[in-house]
């Protein structure tokens, strides 16, 4: 996983953009229960008033409040308010202020005369206790504050507090200031509000519209925020998507030009198919992985940090039980995982053995008809179905459970935050409001952290996919060109030598080849027999240096082959695989493959010689006529007859035909040969192959057993001498066919 | 190669042509060799497959599942039911919290006895507890239910289908890829699974969260349900918007993402051949288009399919911002309660999840429609002509073989045998030679029935082959093909393939007569190894001599032998030549020859060009004719009689 980290370096501004977006989007989505909660505590139990110190008082009550502030308070209060008397102001203003305060009509008002936030703050705070005590006198007389009984209850309190000597005053007052501060802040705050509320109701002001005007600047506060986390969210979307993609390409184009350089010692050990699947497959599975840790896992710590901040603000007492969701659901997961992952690959192994046995009924089909088994095979379906679905009936059960209990366990913490909440709130330490918010919080955060641990739970496969993609990217071809690459002899065109050449697959023990030396020139053909897996192929294929020769060395026009440039070697052969391959595109793009400046007669010519133009002209659309991939719409022998026409379209100095005419039939193979002889007749040939009739008329045939050269010669020489090569050709030719 | 693909291609049917498959070919789209791929962007429904005939195929599935109907039943019951207990929670909450926002707002007023009402909220937290275990409940039994209909489902299914295999005619085969099959089996199985696993029930919870949420909202305040349903119809529009544009950039994706792996894949297949021609630039040049253009298109595509969460979450927004403005109002003017709010809240929020699902059931419909229709199809299949009424059993047959005025094609209105006649007795090789894709394997499927002739009769002992039952018919045959079709299984059932109550003696018998007892013996596990796909552990050779083996074992009158050996070395070749001698004595063989002893040998050559039996004779009257036979047996050796 770490491995490819780095190649993520070029998107690591973006990435950092990411984080912050993230953070913001998480901060917005939080806003929204953060503003209800406002909605619900300002605007509605509050009737919109925030602060406690009011905007407007009349002097009597002004009055009544001070007399429960000390000095330093009182002087910070009138300070800050300015009295309006009828009397004294400009008729002017007295209008403009009798229509905002109808109350001035009848008394002097104080108005605040400020609008600094950090002042409103303090002010806030010298007035929550006294404005309390007014309240609670007010409502249940001043005795609930004093916890004296005797005081005469016809009497004005204030008077009353008025007339008592100083110095008893003083004590009264601070018995009833201990008395206040017993009380939850909350609660105090809130008395005190609505307190203030109704004071402004008799000053005339309009309450019902300060709180409508509260309900609905906090919902435009609501609709930026939620503007502004949808913006963040699809420019995350945006930013990621764009990553990803060009992660991934960037990733697929290292792999494949890494893959490129290859030599067949590398496709051996990863094999074509898995080098395929990690460039394609196992790279989407990492690109898929990257655009959900960027949106979703980058997003729940997010998420945490936020919701940490805005419960902070609240009340942070609940927040365990968020915590407790959060590792119910962890744990759920886990478990399910835990049971359920080990089965998936049961499951998948059970499946490749359904598809294996019907894929055998399908290509068995005559067969099985033919003996008659077809119920057999039937049996064996059932037994590989019955498996398989036994597993998955456990599997599903398991899977089956997930969703309920995960409602369950979210629900379970709604409860509980309002089981608690309505503790917290009896005690007045929280707010319905705050606790409204509290409850889509805890929907947030979990939410955030089941995504995460679902993705968590794909990690494993990414992991195993980015090990498998750096496993190429990382490893060294083992051909590779030269420092300072040499040249071949420009004189000479297709002498090759091999010099006590021996091969042997790396980590193997044995040799493939073991010193084999052997010469050949211009206008020379030169065929390689022998059994299967006697090293011919392997011999044929160190000259385009598909492999490197472990000793010894192959020498061509003058020049040790790993002494030059892949490419100069390669220009000088023409190469016919075992195995036809043509690439897609038409039979003309197949031929020219070779050489791409290759005349239209060039490439004719070619495709006559290898007998192939009977069926090109045959087709309407000839040379233009399409190649599936592979060559798949083609016979074996039309794909041999195309490669071989590739091989001569490249005029190559030397030909390798690596058992290059086995799907043909003798016919066409004879004909081939013939004109195929007229044109190489400058070039230097090897062929390898099974069939004695194809290469008994080589000038040389090199005859390989178990990796040694077990002769070298004519086929009358060897019929004589090599007792490998007369087994051989008797098993295959009769005696006078031989001779013939 | 398969061992059907190589005889299709010799029949000289397909593959002629070298143009007209390409375009479906060039362009390797889909999953195809990289398995499944990851799902579209939204899920089931990206498959973008329709069905030809939507409601006849939903039908068929809904009769299919007719079997089910009370499991069905019962699911229904207990996914509506555990909707609803799930819909009244927040209702409930949000009447606690009502009750705890009065005793707020009593204690700030010092009303009388002002104080939570704790017994209250007990209560109904405990109430609001047994719902939710019970809806979780019934939420599991519900989905336990379901799975099972769906596994049931899925396995019948699979077993008809592979039921069905066997008795399809050979004939069907040859116009489908195994793949579509498999993924008949596996891939559209599937498709039908799931939608009945998940798919039935989220429809049902899907709409009665809907109903039931609307009820509940409107039963709270009608003015706020309108509202918030006002937002249903901006959420459905942008969503089915986005859908159908980010459906239409996945498909191009997936068509970009096929050329790239389609490169790929020839590129590394073709490495070699790449190489020896020095093709590394081109190739990279070409990856390096596609690769840009697949980026290009891939992080469109990723974008547009990531927009659906945000968009309906700002959809989902507007309504909770809606809910907050004028529920605050109402609130004020004493219209609802505050706990109605938040409980207004929760359903908006749950509305999203139904939505979105909604969306995808359509088109989740649509693909299991279509993967219905292709399982129904299949399974509607006309099967092989049926067996004669009183197949004729005759009692012992000599191995006889005639044809009378046979006529063939594998379409009536291309017959490549026509009026072929010939008598073959008992005991005598037939050779059928001719070059390659010729249709040599056209003779034998007529034997054995796996074709019936146009016109005219095959007998065999006299006895016309339709007369008898095929498993009669074709016990009278062993088989020894090219393509040698071993099974998974260990050597010693391979082999008593051919007669299934053959003894462990007779096993080991027919291994020695068919000279493979002593390389069975240096296997590891001997008889008892496993031989595992394509049988890739044992060689080329070996398993020639296997199936030899077996047909030994199985001991027919009449033999049908294939005689290339190309891949197999000199000794093993030697090995299994002698094994088909011992093998053909006192058998009439019919053998697709390509050793010109085995020709010369033979009795009858029948020589086959195009499709066709041009000649047919013994080896030196054709030599005489000097017809079509003459000329491909002597350019064999003009090159070595020029040397």
């Amino acid at each position: 996983m770490f491995n490819l980290m780095k190649f993520l370096k070029p998107f690591s501004g973006l990435i950092f953009i990411i984080f912050i977006l993230l953070f913001a989007q998480a901060m917005s989505d939080l806003a929204l229960p953060n503003y209800l909660s406002r909605i619900v505590n300002v605007g509605i139990q509050q009737n919109g008033i925030k602060n406690a110190a009011p905007e407007v008082m009349r002097a009597s009550e002004m009055e009544k409040i001070e007399r429960f502030m000390d000095k330093s308070d009182r002087a910070f209060v009138e300070k800050n308010y300015l009295l309006l008397d009828r009397q004294k102001l400009s008729p002017a203003d007295c209008k403009t202020y009798l229509k905002k305060y109808p109350g001035l009509e009848h008394e002097k008002l104080y108005v605040l005369n400020i609008k600094d936030e950090v002042e409103t703050d303090r002010l806030n705070a010298v007035f929550l206790a006294p404005v309390m005590t007014v309240y609670t006198i007010e409502k249940t007389g001043i005795s609930s504050l004093t916890g004296n009984s005797a005081m005469p209850g016809d009497l004005d309190p204030y008077a009353y507090l008025d007339q008592l000597p100083s110095g008893e005053r003083e004590a009264l007052l601070k018995t009833m200031r201990q008395n206040i501060s017993g009380i939850e802040s909350g609660l105090i705050n809130q008395t005190a509000i609505n307190y203030i509320s109704n004071e402004y109701e008799t000053v005339g002001l309009n309450v019902a519209g300060i709180q409508r005007g509260y309900i609905m600047s906090t919902g435009g506060f609501m609709l930026i925020f939620a503007f502004l986390g949808t913006v963040c969210s699809i420019t995350v979307g945006f930013l990621s998507a764009r990553i990803a993609a060009g992660f991934g390409r960037d990733t697929r184009k290292r792999l494949f030009g890494r893959v490129e350089q290859f030599s067949n010692m590398e496709f051996d050990r990863f094999t074509t198919a898995s080098l395929i699947t990690r460039t394609t497959n196992d790279t989407e599975q990492i690109q898929i992985f990257l655009v959900m840790m960027l949106r979703m896992v980058f997003y729940a710590p997010m998420m945490a940090v936020g919701a940490i901040i805005m419960v902070l603000r609240e009340d942070v007492s609940m927040l365990w039980l968020i915590a407790i969701g959060v590792v119910f659901i962890i744990m759920m997961i886990c478990v399910e995982f835990y049971v359920a992952i080990p089965r998936f690959k049961i499951i998948q192994k059970l499946v490749d053995r359904l598809n294996q046995v019907t894929r055998e009924i399908l290509t068995g089909l005559m067969v099985i008809r033919a003996f008659n088994s077809q119920k057999y095979q039937e049996a064996k379906f059932d037994e590989a179905n019955r498996d398989l679905t036994k597993i998955t009936m456990f599997i599903n059960g398991v899977m089956v459970i997930m969703m309920p209990v995960m409602m369950l366990i979210m629900n379970g913490v709604m409860l509980s935050i309002i089981w608690f909440g309505a503790h917290r709130i009896e005690m007045g330490a929280l707010q319905v409001g705050s606790m409204m918010a509290f409850m889509q919080y805890a929907m947030h955060i979990i939410m955030s952290f089941l995504i995460v641990s679902v993705t968590f739970m794909m990690m494993p496969r990414a992991g195993v996919s980015a090990q498998r993609i750096s496993e190429v990217i990382e490893t060294e071809p083992a051909v590779r060109d030269p420092e300072n690459p040499a040249k071949f002899d420009p004189d000479r065109k297709g002498h090759v030598e091999f010099q006590n050449v021996s091969f042997k697959y790396p980590g193997a023990d044995d040799y493939v080849l073991r010193d084999v030396s052997f010469r050949a020139v211009p206008g020379e053909t030169i065929a390689f027999v022998g059994g299967t897996g006697s090293g011919k192929s392997t011999l044929i294929n160190l000259i385009p240096r598909f492999y490197d020769v472990t000793e010894g060395r192959i020498v061509i026009d003058g020049a040790d082959i790993r002494d030059v440039t892949q490419h100069d070697l390669r220009e000088k052969i023409g190469y016919v695989p075992q195995k036809s391959m043509l690439f897609s595109g038409t039979i003309e793009s197949n031929i020219k493959y070779a050489d791409e400046n290759a005349s239209y007669e060039d490439v004719r010519k070619a495709a006559d010689i290898s007998q192939s133009i009977e069926f090109i002209d045959q087709n309407e659309d000839g040379f233009k006529a399409g190649i599936a991939q592979g060559g798949a719409n083609l016979s074996g022998g039309q794909k041999q007859r195309l490669s071989i026409a590739r091989a001569i379209a490249g005029k190559p100095d030397i030909y390798i035909f690596d058992d290059s005419f086995s799907a043909l039939d003798f016919k066409t193979d004879a004909a081939l040969r013939r004109v195929l002889k007229e044109e190489t007749r400058n070039s230097t040939v090897m062929i390898v192959g099974q069939r004695i009739s194809t290469i008994m008329n080589a000038d040389r045939i090199v005859v390989i057993h178990k990796g040694n050269v077990a002769g070298i010669g004519s086929h009358k020489t060897l019929m004589e001498e090599c007792d490998v090569y007369r087994e051989l050709a008797l098993s295959q030719l009769s005696k006078e066919e031989l001779q013939q | 190669m398969s061992e059907r693909e190589d005889l299709r291609r010799s029949d000289g049917q397909f593959g002629k042509l070298p143009v007209k498959g390409a375009d479906q070919q060039k362009v390797p789209m889909g999953p195809g060799p990289f398995g499944r791929g990851p799902g579209g962007p939204m899920g089931t429904g990206m498959g973008g497959e329709k069905a030809r005939n939507f409601r006849n195929s939903m039908m068929m599935l809904f009769r299919y599942l007719g079997a089910y109907k009370y499991s069905i039943i019962m699911m229904l019951i207990l996914s509506v039911l555990s909707t609803l207990f799930m819909i009244i929670g927040p209702m409930l909450m949000g009447n606690v919290t009502t009750k705890l926002f009065e005793g707020v707002m009593a204690k700030v007023s010092h009303a009388q006895g002002a104080g939570m009402d704790f017994t209250y909220i007990g209560k109904i937290i405990l109430l609001l507890a047994c719902l939710y275990i019970i809806s979780s409940i019934f939420t599991y039994l519900q989905g336990l239910l379901m799975s099972n209909v769906s596994i049931k489902v899925t396995y019948e299914l699979r077993k008809e289908i592979s039921e069905k295999i066997s008795r399809l005619p050979l004939k069907y085969f040859d116009t489908r890829s195994y793949g579509d099959i498999l993924s008949r089996i596996t891939n559209d199985v599937d498709t039908i699974s799931n939608t009945l696993n998940q798919g039935l029930s989220q429809i049902v919870t899907s709409v009665s969260t809907i109903i039931g949420i609307i009820l509940m909202m409107a039963y709270i305040s009608i003015l706020m349900t309108l509202v918030s349903l006002l937002m249903l119809p901006i959420s459905l529009g942008l969503v089915s918007f986005i859908i159908r544009k980010s459906q239409k950039l996945y498909k191009r994706q997936r068509d970009y993402l096929g050329r790239v792996n389609g490169h790929v894949e020839e590129m590394y297949s073709g490495h070699n051949v790449m190489r020896a021609f020095n093709g590394e630039e081109r190739s990279i040049a070409r990856f390096d288009e596609l690769n840009e253009e697949l980026y290009k298109v891939g992080w469109k595509s990723q974008f547009f399919s990531g927009l659906m969460m945000p968009v309906t979450m700002f959809v989902g927004n507007l309504g909770y911002v809606a809910i907050c403005i004028l529920g605050g109002y109402l609130v004020i003017n004493r219209v609802i309660r505050v706990g109605d709010i938040q409980a207004f809240i929760q359903y908006v929020r749950s509305f999203n999840m139904p939505i979105s699902q909604a969306a995808n059931i359509a088109s989740m419909m649509q693909s299991t429609a279509a993967a219905a229709e292709r399982v129904f199809e299949f399974l509607a299949e006309e099967e092989e002509t049926p067996e004669a009424e009183t197949p004729i059993r005759p009692e012992k047959i000599t191995g006889r073989v005639a044809f009378r005025d046979v006529s063939f094609g594998y379409s009536p209105d291309k017959i490549i045998i026509n009026n072929f006649s010939a008598d073959i007795k008992e005991g005598q090789k037939v050779a059928i030679v001719g070059p390659t894709g010729a249709g040599k394997t056209t003779m034998v499927k007529l034997l054995m029935r796996f074709y019936d002739v146009n016109s005219g009769a095959i007998l065999l002992d006299g006895i016309d082959i339709r007369e008898m039952a095929r498993k009669e018919l074709r016990s009278n045959f062993g088989m020894v093909l090219q393509d040698t079709w071993l099974f998974n299984g260990t050597i010693r059932e391979n082999i008593r393939y051919g007669r299934n109550d053959a003894t462990d003696e007779e096993v080991v018998n027919a291994a020695k007569i068919a000279n493979v007892d002593h390389v069975i013996h240096y296997l590891p596990k001997g008889y008892d190894m496993e031989l595992n796909e394509e049988a890739g552990n044992v060689s080329q050779g070996e398993k020639q001599l296997l199936t030899i083996a077996r047909a030994m074992l199985a001991d027919p009158k009449i033999l049908i032998l294939d005689e290339a050996t190309s891949s197999v070395d000199t000794m093993t070749e030697i090995l299994i030549q002698r094994a088909i001698e011992r093998l053909m004595k006192g058998r009439t063989s019919f053998i697709i020859a390509h050793r010109l002893s085995t020709i010369r040998n033979a009795d009858i050559i029948l020589v086959m060009k195009d499709g066709a039996i041009v000649e047919q004779g013994g080896h030196n009257e054709l030599l005489a004719a000097k017809g079509f036979y003459a000329s491909m047996y002597n350019s064999q050796f003009e090159d070595a009689s020029t040397a």
